[in-house]
This record gives C-alpha cells, structure tokens and sequence, in this order.
C-alpha cells in the first residue's frame, strides 16, 4: 500500500538547515495497523504529513496505492488527500461552527456527493463510532473522547485507502484512548490500512506493528502481538 | 454558485460576527449612496436646464440675411438681399440628412407699432408666415381648434393661429376665439387655432404671437418670393453643426455672396449651444461617478482588509479543510463569494438609502415649489444596475487579494496555526 524508498527533508530556517529525516525507508501492507514511535523532535510528525501530501520531501520516492506522489501541485494533492487519505489529529480539528454530522459530511461534500447521501453517510459513520445521537451536536459540546470519535468518523466517511493518526489519544486520559483505540483496532479488523504516531507504549502495543525512529532514521521495524484495547474498556 | 452548503457557510461566516460585518459594510454602503446621490443631484441640475432648452429640437439652426460686406461677381458691398423661395428648394436637393427647413416672413416684432386690429381693440404682435413643420422646432400647446396645415399653404388660406397673450389683449373674457377674424396689417385672417408657448426664457413674449401660412402672409404682404428666415433640423443620425457649413454656402451661391463673406449671412446654431451645456452634464456626471467611486474604494479597501483578519483568524480552518481535501479554487471562491456577498448587501442597503434620500429631496421640492434649476433629482435604472456591476466588481477586487493570501499558505502551516 506504502513504499517509502530513501526519503529525505530538511528545514531550512535562515542559513541553517536542519536535517529532520535522514533516509526512511519502509513498506507498509493493505490491512497493517503501524504504530510510529520516537522521542520528541525525531521527525515522527514530519514523516506522517509527507505520507499525507501535507508536506513535501527533498529527495525519495513515495507510492502509495501503485501512484507514485511526486510533483503534485496543491489542486492535484488536495484531490488525492481526499481520494487516498483519511486525518485524525492530536487536536481534534473539528470545524467549530459545524455540528458533528456536518463535519463528517465535509470530505464528501468535496467529493461532490449529493447531498442527501451525504447525510446519510454522515450518520452511518457516526453511528460506527457510536455517536449518532450526537449528530446535530457542535464539537463545543461534546467531551474530548467524543470529539476525537466524530473525527475518526470524519476521517473514514471518505472511505481512505489510509488513515493517518497523529498523537489520536494524545489529549485523552487513559480510558478514553483505550476506546478510541478499541475505535480504531475494530476499523482495522475491517481491513483499514492504519498508522499511528505515538509517545505512548500501552498505546503502540495496541498496534500490530512498531516502527521507531531515532534522529531521522528508523532503528527498529518489528511486527508485535496486538494487545485488544476492548478489555480495557 | 448556487449551492446551498455554500450560501449557508457564507452566512455562518458573516453572522458570526455581527457587529464586524455591519461596520465592514457599512463603508461600502456609504461609497454607493454617496454615488447615487452625486448622480441624482447632477440629474437634477440636468432636468432644471434641460427644462430651460423645452422641446425644441435641439438639432436646429437658424439663418437669416443680412448685409454683403464683399463685392462680388459686380455686385457692391454693402447690399441687402434676402433669402428666395428657391434657396430653400436648393438647400433641401444640395444638402443631405435634413428633416426640416421652414421657411418664415415676419411682421412686427420688438418695438415696432400695432399692427393688429379686432374691432376696437388693437396690439403689436409678431406675425409669422410658417410652414407646419416649424411647430416641431419650435414647440408649442394647441389649446383649442388646430395649429396651420399643408392644405392651408397650399391654398394660401387666410388663416392664423394666436397664443394666449393675443387672446387676452384682443378678445374678453370667456369669448369665443375660433371662427372670429382679426385684421393684420388691414388684411383679415380667420382665427383658427389658439396656442401656449412652454415660458422658455422669453417669458410673455412668446405667448404673444400670430402664426399663419406662409403662403397667404407671403401674398397678403406681398412678400413675393422672399424667405426672411429659416429655421433647419437636421436628421436624428447626423448633427447640424457639421451641416451648417454647406447650407450657408448654398445659400451664399445661390444669392451670388463672396464665399468668404462670413458676415452676410447670419445663423444661430441651436445644437453647438445645446452640447456645450450637454457637455457640462458629462463632466459634472464624471466627477459623481470619481468621488462616488473613491468613496467607494476606501469602503473596498475596508472590506478588503476584514476579509484578511477573518482569512487569518481562519487559518486552521482552511488548513483543516485543506487536509480533508478541498481545492484551493474552492477555497478562493468562497471567499471571493463571502466579499461579494457583503459588498452587495451593503451597497444595496446604500442604494435603498440614497433612494429613500431622494426620495426625501423630492417632497421637500414639491412641498416648496420649483427651484431654478432644479428639478426631479433621480437616478435612473441604468444607474443602479451600473452601481450593482460596479459592486460585484468591486467585491471581487476586495475578496482577491485575501483570498490568494488564503490559498498562500501551505496546509501544513495552517494546522500548525493557533
Ligand atoms: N516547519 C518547521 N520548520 C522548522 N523546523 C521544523 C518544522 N517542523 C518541524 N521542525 C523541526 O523538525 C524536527 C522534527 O519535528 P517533528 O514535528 O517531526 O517531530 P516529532 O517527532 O513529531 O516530535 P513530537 O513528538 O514532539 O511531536 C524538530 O526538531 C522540529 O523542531
Ligand atoms: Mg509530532
């Protein structure tokens, strides 16, 4: 699904440059659930958003799905963002004025979906993440876990070939990462490509594979017994 | 444009917000009414001295004879001469594009004795001999029975038409006018009409005038051949001014005149009077649509510059939605929209207040009575619907720079905003 080959980025901030990932190279399979770990600053962040087309790399090659990304001009990469792309943010990023069905229904409505499937698809995905009732809600009022479960809900509504997650449970106490994990383990059973970036140890241990970087590079790639986050929940 | 989840994003954007949009629009508001009411206040001024001109066909120039000041083909200088029936037969073969020429002869005028006569009661009148067309250029209200027709040249009838001026010197009160006979110049002539001249500038005078055929005055004051006078209307397509130049020379070749005798023949060219003033209108129009548009402009620029803080204050928005994958031509046009919408809403508001000013200006003017030279301020359709063009336009040239400043930013950065 992923092929990473050499990938290169830096910084430039004035004179200096600053060498963020040194060579990443790795593959990623449809149906895999990775989990992307390192200390602050080792690049973890720079890697997902140029998986995400949200950034670009200095040098490397990057397929995802058989498409080579390279060259993209901003129209190109927003059409791809919403064909082959599903975000899930640390912060959430709801769009605050809209209620919670809207703001699933946003990467259909750039897909051009009419409107009433769209609604419909908005419920459906709300329902999945068990927040239908919750539909009509702003994010405003709705608790942290609820938030982070309407934007999963977001990020599946376009049917992605891959979700990418960056810290998803990193402004959640411990049992309500344990059930947007539960969220994303059963979206993963359904055969959802998935990748998490993670500080958290009890969270990449959820994940069927971890991958650690260290100053820009990859110093472990292991493939881990997932721990179920259902029985914690 | 007319998709529903957009209009409804641009009004959660601006109702957000409400006291920002108000005061954001209310530079663009105050830009349009001060246009409308520049543009009314020209038109006003315009319709006061248009009123001045009546309905004369503007189109018009006058000729008469005067003096030779250069001898020619042995004739001295100095002679008096006059126009012939002839002359106006060769203008109207030699010069194109003319609508009418109406010859006249005329008796009385400024200062000379009476020279009519009903019963007891007599007055000094100008008499004009005329042609039918000479009350299109020179327009006047039939009030009762009918003004000279060509049967009436034809057969040189004896008959006149008075205005009301003749009316109240030669008759009473409440007597009948049509059918009577008055005698001019001891010829009689039967009433058959009676006129009312527009006051344009000449106040009672032109009320107190006799028209007749020109064919009957030209043999009852055995006038001959002789034309005194002519009034010459061009066609609507072309312009006297340029016409003048050939009919004078015709005349001056016909009535063997030097070609560079400039003085024998004198005219008064209605239409150069009437562009000048025409002119003056532009101008005055130019500096409404130049002030009313400056105004204009600082409102754009305000709106220009609400739209960056709110493009800035939604950085992370449009970064979020970039990420879920809307295109930036999307995002452009939406903010290109939300800037069109409120320089709309705000001009229309402008244009509903200057009307109801106008409006306002209106009654008062009625309510005291006519001013010079002033009259009807308005703005027409054409106005308002230029107003409107200039207002999208302008929301366009307000929305585009915040919306390229928009699409600028990278993704990336927008969702690393706070
Ligand atoms: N836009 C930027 N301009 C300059 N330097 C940047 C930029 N983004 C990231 N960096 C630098 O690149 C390095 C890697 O950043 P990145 O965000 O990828 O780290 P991370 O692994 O996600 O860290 P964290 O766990 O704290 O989120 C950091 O040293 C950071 O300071
Ligand atoms: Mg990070």
């Amino acid at each position: 699904m992923i092929q990473i080959k050499d990938l290169h980025k830096s910084y430039k901030m004035g004179k200096n440059s600053l060498h963020v990932l040194k060579g990443i190279n790795f593959n990623v399979e449809e149906g895999e659930l990775v989990a992307i770990m390192g200390s602050s600053g080792s690049g973890k962040s720079t890697l997902l958003n140029i998986l995400g087309m949200l950034d670009s790399s200095d040098s490397g090659e990057y397929i995802l799905d058989n498409v080579p990304i390279k060259d993209l001009n901003e129209t190109k990469a927003a059409r791809y963002r919403n064909k082959f792309l599903g975000f899930v943010f640390q912060s959430f990023n709801l769009i605050n004025y809209k209620s919670a069905a809207e703001n699933v229904a946003l990467p259909l409505y750039y897909q051009k979906v009419p409107r009433k499937e769209r609604q419909e698809k908005a419920l459906k995905y709300l329902e999945q993440v068990g927040l239908k009732e919750w539909a009509g809600h702003l994010p405003s009022e709705l608790s942290g876990g609820q938030k982070q479960r309407v934007a999963i809900a977001r990020a599946l509504a376009a049917e992605p070939k891959v979700l990418l997650a960056d810290e998803p449970t990193g402004a959640l106490d411990s049992k309500t990462s344990y059930e947007v994990m539960d969220l994303i383990q059963k979206i993963n059973d359904a055969g959802n490509t998935i990748l998490i970036v993670t500080h958290e140890p009890d969270i990449a241990d959820m994940c069927k594979r971890i991958v650690h970087l260290k100053d820009g590079v990859i110093i472990e790639d292991k493939k881990i017994e997932q721990v179920r986050a259902e029985q914690y929940v | 444009m007319f998709n529903r989840d957009r209009w409804k994003e641009i009004l959660e954007v601006l109702s957000s917000n409400v006291f920002r949009t108000l005061a954001t629009s209310f530079g663009v508001g105050w830009g349009i009414f001060i246009l409308i009411i520049l543009l009314a206040a020209g038109k006003g001024l315009e319709n006061g001295i248009r009123a001045d001109f009546g309905d004369i066909a503007t189109n018009t120039m006058f000729m008469w004879s005067r003096n030779t000041t250069i001898s020619y083909k042995g004739l001295p200088k100095g002679r008096r001469f006059s126009f012939k029936l002839e002359d106006v037969q060769a203008i109207n073969d030699k010069v194109p594009n003319l609508r009418f020429i109406s010859p006249r002869n005329q008796l009385g005028g400024f200062g000379s004795g009476n020279n009519v006569v009903r019963g007891l009661k007599t007055g000094a009148f100008n008499v004009y001999g005329d042609y039918p067309e000479i009350i299109r250029q020179e327009p006047m209200t039939i009030t009762s029975g009918r003004f000279v027709n060509q049967n009436d040249i034809e057969d040189k009838r004896k008959i006149a038409v008075i205005g009301d001026g003749v009316q109240n010197e030669l008759y009473d009160q409440g007597e009948t006018v049509i059918g009577t006979y008055i005698k001019i110049q001891g010829v009689n002539f039967m009433v058959v009409g009676t006129y009312q001249k527009k006051d344009s500038g000449g106040g009672e005078e032109g009320q107190k005038e006799i028209y007749v055929p020109f064919t009957a005055f030209s043999q009852a004051f055995n006038m001959g051949n002789d034309v005194g006078w002519m009034a010459i209307t061009a066609n609507d397509g072309s312009s006297i001014s340029e016409l003048k130049e050939k009919i004078v020379g015709v005349v001056k070749e016909n009535r063997k005149i030097h070609p560079d005798d400039k003085r024998a023949v004198g005219y008064f060219d209605l239409y150069e009077q009437f562009n000048r003033v025409e002119s003056l209108f532009g101008a005055l129009r130019w500096v409404a649509y130049f002030v009313g548009v400056l105004v204009l402009l600082s409102g754009i620029i305000g709106v220009s510059n609400i739209m960056l803080i709110v493009i800035k204050e939604r950085t992370k928005e449009i970064g979020i939605r970039r990420a879920l994958g809307e295109a930036p031509w999307s995002i452009k046009k939406q903010i290109l929209m939300e800037s069109i919408f409120l320089t709309i809403i705000s001009g229309m508001i402008g244009i509903i207040f200057g009307a109801a000013f106008i409006y306002g200006v209106n009654a008062v003017l009625d309510s005291v009575g006519p001013v010079d030279m002033f009259i009807n301020p308005s703005v027409s359709l054409g106005v308002v619907v230029s107003a409107l063009v200039i207002l999208i336009f302008s929301g366009l040239l307000a929305g585009f720079i915040p919306a390229q400043s928009a699409i600028k930013i990278r993704p990336i950065e927008a969702l690393r905003t706070e």
